[in-house]
């Protein structure tokens, strides 16, 4: 295993990490999961609303790092799968996550001791937050991304080398799949199928495992960041300046959206989007490659920025983000481009969600290099 | 004699604003005849009479109009100030799914208690591809509608999936029928909305308690008509710039919000000509900007709030900046509004003798227009020649963001300050000034077409172009339903989006139909 040298990786200590989720901080964390989400993992409003519902009924929910549940407890990773706009329509139902603890607990002999997010970017972020009250668990401070990515193999615990379990599966019905796949391939492949026979929208539990052996195997301090990412641009004066104040981030331009073409293929949305610079960026233009998140931004045939680092494009003037599907041609954007965590800059990492598991023949230079021009 | 087509060649635009109820005659050449403005008063209906019988005035014969077109803000007020809203029963059909959101979530406490009569989740709905969830609980459902019988004035029902199949909410329909009769009145989500549940939903429950203001508008119209001795075919103005006949009116009122900024940009379109422009109009205090396509305004696609509720309406894509004929000019003259004199301009611009610059007084020093009552002092020149040329600029920018591509399109201004705009504006092929831009709005609801729109997810595949058609179709009938004549009526916009991580490759259509108005 060479993913030893990147557990003992510290993330940056925050001077304010929360200890629970309230009602008030719903609209910043669906602010941050938006962002975090590089133009995909499904809107958030509706995660938002489902938040709300559960908080309102079950009160706050304590948010804990690993390191403070029980080492041989259960942590349910839980998110939706399948397509963005069919859970925009056919909301979850409140027995889903009962029915999902009840076979994992029965399936793996063990209690499930907490709930996190497998996927932070996007809608994925924000409903494991009203699962969780729904469950009476604390929700971990972390997921398995740290952004958002299309498959069930691109998550943090497959990098660490553990080995793929245990999948649940919980449709709106109310059937409920538990998978012990052979490899984290299958894994994808029968979870798909089966969202797909549930109406193209199910909840997964992505490998369930103890929080000990979790420990230094999924993105620490992910919550608290998105609702910091949300609040930061609350009431500033300028509010893409905050933003990338906060993220660390590269602005890569700033300009106005002046071509967009999508296509769907292989159960993905690719295509491009060209930005035409303005003010400080004229005579500059910036080509982002799309398939359901943005994943590469060109200039002149040479890369800005790639997966796994993220790129999201904000409105330039509130910094809000843009999903992908809602880009259009006039509009104003800045596209910032920043570090992804580290886990995934390693040689593994880079096998499961680098540009070539994407399909594109370049090799993967990190941000802070590539972009060095716009820190 | 005249023959009868002749004889009803006049049609009158009511445009009832917030403050003012504006009102014109047209005729069939879309020339205006004459036009009044006249104050908005508080029943409505004192305004509209006071216009009507302005505009009547400069007519011979009353018996030439053949139509009468009302765009109002009556549903939008009904809504923000929680008056005269009728009570709905709601109903989602859908369980097990959607219980993490029960209906009416996030609604604002006072709007919810003006209009919920209760609230029922039942099972049933469908799946994506058409297969159930559930099977409906049409006894759940009966049992409900009882316990509402004489406290509700209306029923929405939302299914999961319902734009996908109708079968089901038609039937609950039926059971609502035959449970509370015929005078409760019935919306059904499909009719109203696209996919996306929970906004949907809302804007059917609105939907629901808006009849009665319908009614009541409807009401006041036909009264002010019959009191003059009219009968003639009335309409409504709605949020796309189309028409729709009273009696759909009545069925869809929340389609008549936002249909104030679209009445402004369609009205410019007749006025000027034009049917592909990009339009601003420049009032005291903002200048809204706003695109024609085909004669029809450019809608948003940002998700539209009413009332603290969130829905999937589709408004004017419109954006405002501060600049307007009472807009302050900074002392150096770099800076321009957004604070402005408002209706203040009279006593405290400098044309008017008072001591604030405004862009009125840049605009009269520049020589775009003349007016006031005083000369402007020699001191002021270039801090108001600096002022014309920041808002020159201003606008510049603003018709570049909402310009379509990389073609130029003309820039067609009305309201009371478009002599403010310069005759050349970058990334504008040309800028016209219309006749009776002051009454564009009134003008706009004048217009003669009504437009019916569909949405459908179809196969990217074999049967695409099957399912394409049916859609179109499907929005032609309701452009129809609305008012539009069979023989004319076309597609003028089809938006296909497509899917991702479903079994199948698919594609979302959203269709809109539009045609002239059928000869009555």
């Amino acid at each position: 295993m060479n993913s030893v040298a990147f557990l003992t990786y510290d993330m940056p200590q925050t001077p304010e990490r929360l200890r629970e989720i309230t009602v008030a901080d719903l609209p910043a964390l669906a602010r941050g999961c938006a962002v975090l989400g590089t133009g995909g993992g499904g809107e958030v409003e509706s995660g938002a609303l489902i938040a709300l519902s559960a908080l309102e009924k079950h009160g706050p929910v304590p948010l804990v790092t690993l390191d403070e549940l029980p080492d041989d407890g259960l942590v349910l990773p839980l998110g939706g799968i399948g397509a963005p706009t069919v859970g925009h329509e056919m909301i979850h139902g409140i027995h889903e996550a009962y029915l999902m603890r009840e076979a994992i607990e029965e399936a793996l002999g063990a209690t499930a001791v907490a709930v996190m997010s497998s996927e932070i970017g996007g809608g994925n972020g924000v409903v494991p937050v009203a699962l969780a009250a729904q469950l009476g668990l604390p929700l971990v401070d972390g997921d398995e991304m740290g952004r958002a990515f299309p498959e069930v193999q691109m998550v943090s615990t497959n990098v660490a080398g553990l080995p793929i379990e245990i999948i649940g599966l919980v449709d709106v019905i109310g059937n409920v799949t538990i998978l012990r796949p052979t490899d984290w391939e299958w894994a994808e492949t029968i979870s798909r199928m089966v969202s797909v026979a549930a109406g193209s929208y199910a909840l997964m539990a992505d490998n369930v495992i103890s929080a000990g052996r979790m420990r230094g195997a999924i993105i620490e301090g992910t919550v608290s960041q998105a609702i910091r990412i949300g609040r930061v641009t609350e009431g500033a004066a300028d509010p893409v300046a905050a933003l990338v104040g906060e993220l660390g981030a590269a602005k890569l331009i700033t300009g106005k959206v002046v071509e967009v073409e999508r296509r769907t293929g292989g159960g993905f949305v690719r295509g491009s989007v060209v930005i035409d610079g303005i003010g400080d960026d004229v005579n500059r233009i910036v080509r982002l490659e799309i398939q359901n998140e943005n994943l590469v931004a060109f200039e002149d045939g040479v890369v800005l920025a790639s997966v796994p680092d993220l790129i999201t494009v904000v409105d330039m003037h509130t910094a809000g983000a843009i999903a992908t599907e809602l880009v259009r041609y006039g509009q104003r954007v800045s596209v910032l481009a920043w570090a992804c965590d580290p886990l995934w800059r390693t040689s593994r990492g880079l096998e499961v969600v680098g540009p070539q598991a994407f399909g594109y023949d370049l090799d993967y230079v990190p941000v802070e290099e590539a972009a060095r021009a716009f820190i | 004699m005249p023959s009868s087509n002749q004889s009803k060649d006049l049609r009158i635009g009511i445009d009832v604003g917030g403050t003012n109820t504006d009102a014109v005659v047209l005729d069939a050449q879309d020339q205006v005849v004459t036009w009044t403005k006249q104050p908005t008063t508080d029943d409505v209906t004192g305004g509209m009479r006071a216009a009507l019988a302005a505009v009547l005035e400069g007519i011979n014969d009353p018996s030439r109009v053949g139509r009468v077109m009302l765009g109002t803000t009556a549903a939008t007020n009904a809504i923000v100030e929680r008056r005269r809203l009728g009570k709905v029963a709601v109903i989602r059909i859908g369980a097990p799914a959607t219980t993490a959101v029960p209906p009416l979530t996030a609604w604002p406490d006072d709007l919810r208690a003006a209009i919920s009569a209760g609230e029922l989740l039942a099972r049933g709905g469908y799946l994506i591809d058409g297969r159930r969830i559930a099977p409906t609980d049409f006894d759940e459902i009966r049992r409900f509608l009882e316990s509402v019988a004489g406290t509700a004035d209306a029923v929405a029902v939302t299914g999961v999936f319902s734009p996908v199949v109708h079968d089901e909410e038609r039937k609950v329909g039926e059971l609502v029928r035959e449970v509370l009769g015929e005078s409760v009145a019935l919306s059904l989500s499909h009719e109203i909305g696209q996919i996306g549940l929970l906004e949907r939903e809302n804007s059917t429950v609105l939907n629901a308690a808006l009849h009665g203001v319908a009614r009541d508008v409807t009401g006041a119209l036909s009264q002010v008509l019959s009191e003059r001795g009219m009968q003639p075919a009335t309409f409504f103005a709605q949020n796309d710039g189309t028409l729709m006949a009273m009696e759909y009116a009545s069925r869809y009122p929340v389609l008549t919000i936002g249909s104030g900024p679209a009445n402004s940009i369609r009205g410019a379109a007749v006025l000027s000509g034009v049917e592909d422009a990009i339009v601003a109009d420049v009032g005291g205090t903002t200048t809204d900007f706003g695109v024609l396509i085909k004669g029809l305004p450019r809608e948003s696609t940002a998700p539209v709030r009413i009332g603290g509720v969130a829905t999937n309406f589709r408004m004017p894509d419109v954006i405002s900046i501060g600049l307007g004929g009472g807009t302050l000019v900074s002392d150096d003259g770099e800076r321009v509004g957004p604070q402005s004199v408002g209706h203040r301009l009279g006593s405290e611009a400098l044309i008017f003798g008072g001591s604030v610059a405004t862009l009125s007084d840049a605009g009269v020093a520049g020589g775009r227009a003349s007016f006031g009552s005083s000369s402007i002092g020699a001191s002021y020149a270039e801090r108001l020649a600096r002022g014309l040329a920041v808002a020159d600029a201003m606008f510049g920018d603003a018709v570049d963001v909402m310009s379509l591509g990389k073609a130029e399109r003309p820039l067609v201004v009305v309201g009371g300050g478009a002599f403010l705009v310069p005759d050349v504006v970058p990334g504008a092929s040309q800028v016209i000034r219309p006749d009776h831009a002051d009454v564009a709005n009134a003008v706009g609801a004048a217009i003669a077409l009504a437009s019916g729109r569909w949405d459908a997810i179809v196969p990217d595949g074999l049967g695409r172009r099957d399912a394409i058609d049916r859609a179109c179709d499907m929005a032609k009938q309701r452009a129809v339903q609305a008012g539009a004549d069979p023989n004319s009526v076309e597609i003028v916009e089809l938006v296909e989006i497509p899917l991702s991580y479903l079994s199948e490759p698919a594609i979302r259509v959203n269709v809109k139909a539009a045609g002239p108005l059928s000869w009555i």
